[in-house]
């Protein structure tokens, strides 16, 4: 069978869910139209923007064999790109220009938070209310083993930044490519750690008791400069400078790969394609997982613990699979955040992290990688850059003055207006933006879990 | 006949309520057993302890040479019990396939770390397990619904299902909890010749709950009765049909005498 046959043979199904998509884009692009056409911000770029969307959304790619590739490589290749064309980009009406790379970067590593803890909720449906403590378990990692904290031992290991290969300096200092590794590694090992008491419970309780873990994690973090006589944390003070991430003199030398991100003059754009690449490792592990029998289990268990054991599904291993799964990709995001910004505080650690990060999974739909990517990067979007934007064009324009009677300053509301998105998704969809047509269906007809249980194993 | 399953004195206590006191019940290797009883006998409690769901407050359950008194249900699945629920429990959100899968699960091996690498032994595990899948729907009367919802499905399909899924787990003892509650005649009478089918092509021991005595006469070997918690017959179809104490219970004293 040559292609064109394979082509017609996919094209009936195309052209329909290429008009429906259409229709879509078309009802959804007529207000947007309108709004641009109003605000007078109809540039080329915007015109080239437009082009890129419909290519990529409108025709039904994925009924074409190979097809989805073709959606996948092009949104890969706009991200790769971004840091090139984004200050030639036109400006958004009220949300302003499109996010800095550095914004980029912050933006990515939650999304990879957001996708580790979307196998927990998502897949296997535990609520876990403290997800922050394995984000704070990866960035005192990237601490304790790439920094000068621990003063009184000499240790390196591997390229490291930029005075990676004088060993005269004191402290712990791998190479962050490691460190990364440990901070998935010992993460998980923390997760296995909490969820072997927790995760007999069920539902609220489970998520009463996770909160609790997050509560305590920051705890320990404020606290852990006397740790039964060792200084493990450094209190409140936080640990800083934490080494950036790099290749060492010896590669560099070698085939030019950048020996420390911060001593080259791109090192935005490096921190940016490095979260980009473990971004990409999280979704390729999270769509591996999901099609794989510990997959099917969680979604088993998720949908009914009591046929799940039935059928052979170890509840409590597979649970806790899940737990240091999740953990594993909150514990390198950490890790890698820590060190972008270098340096770690007990104060980064709070229970509205734990939240914030459920709203993405929430917001984009549980289960679904695509939605969750799109939540998580919408909202670390609005609490880096969006919101004060909007402040912005509110205080320029005339509205605050108008509704409130004087300037207000938007991110100081951060909270409630996610609390406001929270109830409005809620409200009006609540299986999230784009959400997986199983999540569809629980949200909409509900799930039947009755626990049967006298003993939990 | 070896037995396969010997439980005995086993006993249920909710606080105060006996549920189910102190029983003692065989199955026979590659047999037919029906478990009746009028309402509220115990019946299903006594299930929900050989499959794990309840711990018995005393007695002990052998299966297959193994005390599995007490243990995790999906440790007596891994055993060999493969088990349906009186009211549907299928996982409603996955497909027919899907459903079946989840209940290959303890056969398969599958680690998280060959999954994300997608190894050939894992690839070649899982191909013959969606072959398999899809042989046991067929098996079971489900051809061409592999792709299905299972919430989809007409109820006798849902009935159907949670039988290839019970199957999947290559169960030596399949324990079926009313399985044709809610059928019509005709759907019943196929399910009673698919559950002769499968003890003849399986070679299974089959363990029935069921309030249909027809399907009760026609197709179990031996019967044993339960009320309030009590085992007050056991023998075979005819035997228990004329027993005076099961009369008593199921139409009162007055039908006695």
């Amino acid at each position: 069978m040559d292609i064109r046959d394979a082509f017609r043979r996919y094209r009936p199904g195309f052209e329909r869910e290429t008009t429906r998509r259409a229709k879509r884009a078309a009802i959804a692009g007529l207000p947007a139209f309108l709004i641009l056409a109003v605000t007078g911000s109809m540039g080329l770029a915007l015109i080239i923007a437009t082009i890129v969307f419909i290519a990529l959304y409108v025709p039904a790619w994925d009924s074409l064999p190979l097809g989805h590739w073709i959606v996948t490589l092009s949104v890969i290749l706009l991200a790769v790109l971004y840091p090139f064309y984004y200050p030639n980009l036109f400006e958004l009406p009220i949300f302003g220009a499109f996010p800095s790379v550095d914004t980029g970067v912050t933006m990515l590593i939650y999304i990879m938070m957001a996708l580790g803890l979307n196998i927990v909720v998502g897949y296997a449906g535990l609520l876990d209310l403290g997800y922050v403590a394995f984000y704070a378990m990866g960035a005192y990692t990237a601490a304790w083993f790439a920094s000068q904290h621990f003063s009184n031992v000499t240790f390196h290991l591997g390229g490291v930044g930029s005075f990676g290969e004088k060993s005269s300096v004191p402290g712990i200092h791998m190479t962050i490519w490691l460190v990364l590794v440990f901070a998935g590694i010992f993460t998980a090992l923390v997760g296995i750690i909490i969820g072997f008491p927790t995760l007999r419970l069920r539902g609220d309780y489970l998520a009463i008791v996770t909160l609790g873990f997050g509560e305590i994690m920051p705890q320990i973090a404020n606290n852990g400069d006397n740790l039964l006589g060792y200084n493990v944390t450094n209190g409140p003070q936080g640990i800083n400078p934490i080494d950036p991430p790099g290749f060492g003199n010896t590669l560099h030398n070698a085939v030019g790969l950048p020996s420390d991100y911060l001593s080259s003059p791109t090192s935005t754009r490096l921190f940016y394609w490095t979260a980009l690449v473990l971004v990409l490792f999280t979704v390729f592990c999270s769509m591996r997982l999901r099609d794989s029998r510990l997959g099917r289990a969680w979604i088993a268990i998720r949908e009914d613990e009591t046929a799940a054991a039935a059928m052979g599904v170890p509840l409590m291993r597979t649970k806790t699979w899940a737990y240091a799964a999740g953990a594993f990709f909150g514990g390198i995001a950490g890790a890698y955040y820590a060190s972008f910004k270098s340096g770690t505080f007990p104060g980064d650690f709070y229970f509205n992290i734990s939240v914030f990060i459920l709203c993405m999974v929430i917001l984009g739909g549980m289960g679904n990688i695509w939605g969750v990517i799109l939540g998580g990067a919408f909202l670390s979007y609005l609490n880096q850059e969006g919101l004060a934007n909007i402040g912005a064009w509110m205080n320029a324009n005339g509205v605050s003055d108008a509704v409130f009677g004087h300037d207000i300053d938007v991110p100081l509301y951060t909270s409630g207006i996610f609390g406001v998105i929270l109830v409005l998704t809620m409200l009006f969809r609540p299986e999230g933006l784009i959400p997986s047509s199983r999540r569809k269906a629980e949200f909409r007809e509900g799930v039947s879990d009755e626990p049967l249980y006298d003993v939990q194993h | 006949m070896a037995d396969l399953l010997t439980a005995e004195g086993v006993r249920k206590e909710f606080g105060g309520l006996i549920a189910v006191n102190d029983v003692d019940f065989v199955i026979p290797e590659r047999s037919i057993v029906s478990l009746i009883g009028p309402n509220g006998a115990g019946k299903t409690t006594f299930f929900n302890m050989l499959t794990g769901v309840y711990k018995p407050t005393a007695g002990t359950i052998v299966f297959d040479g193994h005390n599995v008194t007490g243990k995790p249900p999906h440790a007596i699945t891994e055993r060999g019990i493969g088990r349906t629920f009186q009211n549907i429990r299928l996982f409603q959100n996955m497909t027919a396939l899907e459903n079946t899968l989840v209940g290959m699960h303890s056969r398969l091996k599958g680690g998280i770390l060959q999954s994300v690498l997608r190894t050939p032994g894992l690839r070649r595990e899982e191909e013959g397990a969606r072959k398999k899948a899809h042989e046991l729907l067929e098996f079971s009367g489900l051809r061409g619904r592999d792709d299905e919802f299972a919430r989809n499905l007409a109820y006798g399909d849902q009935r159907r299902l949670e039988v290839a899924r019970a199957l999947a787990t290559e169960p030596k003892l399949l324990l079926l909890d009313e399985p044709t509650a809610g059928m019509n005649p005709q759907e019943t009478a196929d399910f009673t010749a698919f559950v002769s089918k499968l003890r003849a092509e399986q070679e299974l021991t089959v363990l029935l709950i069921e309030h249909d005595m027809r399907v009760v006469m026609e197709i179990s070997e031996r019967v044993t009765v339960l009320d309030y918690g009590e085992k007050i017959a056991e023998g075979t179809p005819q035997e228990v049909q004329r027993d005076e104490r099961v009369i008593e219970a199921y139409l009162g004293t007055a039908a006695v005498t």
